[in-house]
């Protein structure tokens, strides 16, 4: 038990302890507020062997070790204090792993990074968390002597570099004070303290108190891997590095920004509109800003009305009057191809870039036609929030003055992206020559109103481009997958049998047995994709003697080894799922557990949390239980082999009996799902066949195939998750952990309707997902089976996503599932994979009286939290797996082309789908390869009808060809290499019914 | 008010005003105003059991409770206030009524909640007497689940019995300066008079 104690503070303390002030709100009343503080003489300074405050430092294996580290300038060692802006602007260095003085970090520190930049917030979390550094945090704000007090007329600037320098002053007399002078001993040599800083009059404040303090640059300089380092050092300190050309008279390109008061009132007042800002991926000059004042999104048309946003950041826009509304811009602008010939030092006059601006405004404005699709235009006026993180780039070769390899001169060069929703970036590096053919990480620090491109600096290489690792390592940086081994903490956790783990034997004493139902003798088995190695669910279905059916899923029971708090927990929870690429599986739990000791692998005694019905032979549901086991699955089947045995009629044992009842059953309850307006949706799903697992090379792709038995395990997981959806939000009304999918805005689908309406008289009734089910089902081309379903995945482009969401936070009528159309659902069958699932587990737990619920699972506030991570990793992750299968179809069209060529048998061709027309180019889809690609004509003849969605194209001879949206093309597939960043790219060109190779 | 009188034992009356200034936005709150009335009931309901009332039949004991400025924790404020009073105003009480406000974030029980702290997270309020460990009042308007319930009325009993000490010590270093404030009385008596005028 704690101890309690009262801690009662003199009213002449108060000074320090409680900050008062006055505040008014929106409505004009005044507030005001009281905040308190607890001061403490106990907060441990935390440097290893420390005579006052050993007791007080907890964890001590993060302790910071008692003489410092050496450092060129302080031969007796020495601790590093970094100021916040060290942290906002030099977090690429202090991630370095070249980069390990012990550094003491102050909570003021880390509340004023919190405060400035969420992103670097999370980055200095994880930086706290590595285990390679040595980081203390000291809460100088809670400890008596180092609690400073805003004075009169005091900036909240100013007064946290005070309260900086008090704790670095005191950290100064605390060394001293704990390591007093012993006769007849030389006097130790004490470490020095040293306050990093790149405020100049910080660091002459910091002197005049007596404090030893240094620029980040002085002090990078004096390591022993400065030269590594220093190219890591963002170019925040213009002053200090020598000034660019002509930097004096450059040209003001952009607007500046409005102050940030001026910004939020605007908002307030609805004069100014505030979103994030969308790039436009097939046009790099043009931007949107979805805001709530307009049903359609605000259109940025130009470098300098998007004025410096980048994609993802918070922007504040301006719209103009109704009068220069414009339609969006029917043609692809591509980046690459127009800049070609940009300097990096001067760099900012590029007349063609102008020139397309002007030419597509002159056309859009000149088609009145057109007016029907005009949408509120605007400017961006400022910025809220930046969404800036590393960026995974190629240098441009021709960007370079000096490619001398061994030339170590400080160069500036073009780093272009590998998103195109990126501008380039200008950055200044000494290792220039190496870096080409790389793949290479690059932050952006700033972007001023003179420079037409970002300015960033050098991270790190991730290797050659197209190297397994590169590619790879690129994928999961671009997408935010964190991939770092487990470390020592997380194993702990695991059992410490390791890999020999087993079920104990059976006993009323052994606590794996607590409470579990021993399943062991039921006819168990577990049907998964081929080579599936973490196997978490498994199926039984036995007829009873009444007639009905018993129907059992049991899964993996994961949270009996992974317990709430503890440091894999955590670790799953930050990462939020497995992220499966093709070759390549990064896991959300240690492999120990996903493929050994959670795999429901057969013929061994497994834990698992069981559901199991009872059904009617109709597939209606008796009644239900849920239940931790032991089981035994007699046979892991591919989707394959269960189907070829459940179609062998000459089978007839237990296993097949069980598979036959099962799938009868998930027959009706397709059926029924499909009644209650469930949508069958469709996405485009390609398999990668890999060569062999050692070099990994893709022989080619296909289309997955999809059997019966794979919408029968589906079935089943799905009556799982809605019956312990139904379970938990019973017992857990506020906190229950469930899963939904909004029904989309009816928006979403107009232009899609009008699409179809124009190309092939169909109507789409959106009115509700059973209606629009059925509609679906009516799009059908006899002529072509395939355009059913490219109009099923058009019309799931148009839906939201489901997310995950805690029952207390939403209203009740708000959390049904669109796509499935069950009025509640959450994720419990996927465990090893998913972290949602495992707090569904211990929810479920808790409401069998299984176990308590953990503590943390009762507070809304919580739960919504891990929620928000978990969906935005499930995002990412989906996301990175698709760019992971984008790549290996590049390379499989790379190995088909040059069999093709070793053949003579010309370039590979594909029939594939027109889903979108622009003024110069048509956006297809092959569906054989499930990739999306762009055509596009360089030359100007093609006409173009925007309201019928339709290109007409002269042909050298006889009349010309139209094309129109949802028509079949024959294309030629190419990959090509970008010659000067290296970066590949599909490249596609008509074959039939014109070829525009030369277009 | 006098319909209110019991032939066997005193009525208690509480009357609670909370200053409009008392919180962190202003707000008037009157006479009548539900809550207000409500907190009166409450801090009646844990004292009837514990004055001893049966000592003066037909008669009346008011409790003035005046929140002149709050941030949290105020109907515990309250009632350690009201038992402290009734101590000095000699009341007869069969013990002390310890009262402390507890609640839970996340995981961490915490005790003596801020506004801050109670808009944010579930809590109750308990008293207890600290003799018999009998609790007196639990009050709860937020929800908490059974087995966190426990935990923390559990420790919010603890922490009574730690209020109760520290309130011992205020009742008796005050009966200690007015002993010593008697004494005088009894040597000078001019001085009392000169109160009597002025007053
Ligand atoms: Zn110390």
């Amino acid at each position: 038990m704690v101890e309690i104690t009262i801690r009662k503070r003199p009213r002449s303390e108060a000074v320090i302890t409680q900050r008062k002030f006055f505040k008014k709100t929106a409505r004009g009343k005044v507030i005001k507020v009281l905040r308190e503080r607890y001061l403490r003489d106990d907060v441990g300074c935390g440097i290893h062997n420390c005579r006052e405050c050993s007791e007080a430092c907890t964890p001590s294996s993060s302790l910071l070790p008692e003489s410092g580290a050496e450092h060129s300038l302080f031969p007796d060692g020495h601790f590093v204090l970094p100021d916040t802006n060290v942290f906002l602007s030099q977090m690429d260095l202090l991630e370095s792993s070249l980069f390990r003085p012990p550094i003491i970090l102050l909570q003021t520190v880390v509340e004023e990074v919190r405060h400035r930049s969420l992103p670097l917030y999370n980055r200095l979390k994880a930086l706290m968390a590595m285990d390679d550094k040595s980081i203390w945090t000291f809460y100088n704000e809670y400890r008596s002597e180092t609690a400073v007090v805003r004075e009169e007329n005091e900036t909240p600037n100013d007064r946290n570099d005070r309260g900086i320098r008090k704790a670095t002053a005191w950290y100064k007399e605390h060394l001293q004070l704990n390591n007093p002078p012993v006769r007849g001993k030389a006097p130790r040599k004490l470490p020095t303290f040293v306050l990093l800083t790149e405020d100049a009059a910080n660091r002459q404040k910091a002197e005049k108190e007596g404090l030893v303090s240094l620029s980040v640059r002085k002090y990078v300089e004096g390591m022993k891997d400065s030269p590594q380092l220093l190219d890591l050092l963002a170019s925040i300190e213009a002053d200090e590095i020598e000034p660019t050309r002509a930097a004096g008279g450059k040209q003001i390109l952009y607007s500046e920004y409005l102050p940030s008061a001026t910004l939020i009132s605007g908002v307030k007042a609805g004069d100014l509109h505030q979103g994030h800002f969308n790039a436009n991926q097939y046009n790099y000059l043009e931007g949107s800003v979805s805001v709530p004042a307009f049903t359609k999104p605000v259109l940025l048309i130009g470098r300098e009305n998007m004025n410096r946003a980048t994609s993802g950041d918070i922007v504040v826009v301006e719209v103009f009057p109704d009068s220069e509304w414009k339609a969006p811009a029917d043609e692809v602008v591509d980046q690459d191809s127009t800049l070609k010939n940009d300097d990096v030092e001067s760099g900012d006059e590029d007349e063609a870039e102008d020139d397309i601006v002007t030419r597509t405004e002159s056309k859009v404005t000149s088609s009145e036609k057109r007016s029907s699709e005009k949408q509120p235009t605007g400017r961006v006026v400022g910025v809220i929030k930046r969404n800036w993180r590393p960026y995974v780039c190629h240098i441009d070769s021709t960007s370079l003055t000096s490619i001398n390899s061994t030339s170590l001169s400080v160069q500036t060069v073009f780093a272009t992206p590998v998103s195109r929703l990126l501008p380039r970036i200008r950055l200044r590096t000494r290792q220039a020559p190496s870096l080409i053919g790389q793949k290479i990480l690059v932050s952006i620090d700033r972007w001023d109103v003179t420079s037409r491109y970002p300015e960033g600096h050098f991270v790190r290489a991730l290797g050659k481009v197209e190297s397994k690792e590169a590619e790879q390592e690129s994928l999961l940086l671009e997408f935010d997958v964190p991939y770092r081994p487990f470390g020592k903490a997380i194993l702990d956790c695991l059992p410490k049998e390791g890999e020999q783990w087993v079920v104990p034997p059976k006993s009323d004493t052994s606590p794996e047995w607590r409470e579990r139902e021993d399943l062991r003798s039921v006819t168990i088995c577990s049907i998964d994709p081929p080579g599936c190695q973490d196997i978490d669910d498994a199926l039984h279905a036995r007829r009873l003697p009444n007639g009905n059916i018993e129907a059992g899923v049991h899964i993996a029971d994961v949270s009996h080894f992974v317990h709430a708090d503890t440091p894999m927990d955590s670790e799953a929870a930050s990462r939020g799922t497995t992220v499966y690429l093709v070759d390549k599986r990064i896991d959300m739990l240690p492999s120990l557990l996903g493929t050994n000791l959670c795999s429901l692998r057969p013929y061994v005694e497994r834990l698992a949390f069981s559901a199991i019905w009872e059904l009617t032979p109709d597939a209606d549901i008796v009644n239900v239980r849920f239940t931790k086991s032991v089981i035994a699955s007699k046979a892991a089947f591919t989707y394959e082999e269960a189907q070829i045995r459940k179609d062998d009629p000459n089978q007839k044992d237990d296993l097949t009996e069980g598979i036959r009842l099962l799938n009868s059953i998930a027959i009706k309850l397709k059926a029924k799902r499909m009644a209650a307006g469930a949508l069958n949706l469709a996405s485009p799903e390609v398999k990668i066949h890999l060569d062999s697992s050692e070099s990994s090379d893709p022989i080619d792709v296909e289309q997955k195939e999809l059997r019966e038995t794979n919408s029968l395990v589906e079935e089943f997981m799905l009556l799982a998750n809605i019956s312990v959806a139904q379970k938990i939000q019973e017992t857990f009304p506020q906190t229950a952990v469930l899963r939904r999918h909004m029904p989309p805005p009816k928006t979403n689908f107009e232009k899609l309707q009008d699409i179809l309406q124009k190309r092939k008289g169909l109507t789409l009734d959106v009115s509700s997902s059973g209606s629009l089910a059925a509609s679906l089902d009516k799009c059908i081309d006899s002529e072509e089976p395939a355009f059913n379903t490219l109009v099923r995945i058009m019309a799931t482009r148009c839906m939201l996503s489901a997310e995950y969401f805690c029952s207390g936070s939403v209203a009740r009528d708000t959390f049904g599932h669109y796509g499935l159309a069950s009025p509640i659902y959450t994720h419990f069958t996927s465990p090893i994979r998913r972290y949602a699932d495992v707090l569904a587990h211990r929810q479920l737990a808790a409401a069998i009286g299984y176990s308590p619920l953990h503590p943390s699972l009762h507070g809304k506030s919580h739960v919504e939290r891990i929620l928000d991570v978990v969906n935005r990793r499930h995002r990412m992750a989906q996301m990175a797996s698709r760019a992971s299968v984008e790549f290996y179809v590049g390379l499989a069209l790379k190995g088909r082309e040059e069999r093709n060529k070793a053949s003579g048998a010309g370039a590979v061709t594909e029939e594939a789908f027109v889903i979108r027309t622009f003024r110069n180019g048509l956006g297809v889809f092959v569906s054989s390869l499930g990739i999306e690609g762009l055509i596009m004509f360089k030359n100007d003849l093609q006409q173009f009808d925007a309201e019928n969605y339709t290109l007409s194209i002269p042909a050298p001879s006889g009349p010309p060809v139209t094309i129109s949206v949802f028509d079949k093309v024959v294309v030629r597939i190419e990959v090509e290499k970008d010659k000067n960043t290296q970066r590949g790219r599909v490249k596609m060109t008509l074959v039939s019914p014109i070829d525009s190779k030369n277009m | 008010m006098r319909s209110h009188t019991f032939h066997d034992r005193a009525n208690i009356n509480v009357e609670v005003v909370v200053a409009s200034f008392s919180t962190g936005e202003r707000r008037k709150r009157l006479r009548g105003d539900k809550r207000v009335l409500e907190f009166a009931a409450t801090i009646k309901a844990t004292f009837e059991p514990v004055i001893r009332t049966s000592l003066y039949p037909r008669s009346q004991i008011d409790i003035y409770v005046q929140v002149l400025q709050q941030d949290g924790s105020t109907l515990q404020a309250c009632i350690n206030a009201t038992t402290l009073a009734l101590i000095n105003a000699g009341i007869p009480m069969t013990d002390f009524v310890c009262a402390v406000t507890g609640g839970v974030h996340s995981t961490s029980p915490m005790l003596d909640l801020t506004t801050l702290e109670e808009n944010d997270i579930p809590h109750v309020t308990v008293a207890v007497m600290p003799k018999t460990k009998k609790v007196v009042l639990v009050t709860m308007e937020t929800r908490l689940h059974v087995d966190r319930f426990e935990e923390i009325l559990n420790l919010a009993r603890d922490a009574g019995a730690i209020l109760h000490q520290e309130m011992k010590e205020a009742v008796l270093s005050r009966s200690a300066s007015l002993i010593a404030m008697a004494e005088p009385v009894t040597k000078g008596q001019s001085r009392a008079d000169d109160d009597v005028i002025v007053d």
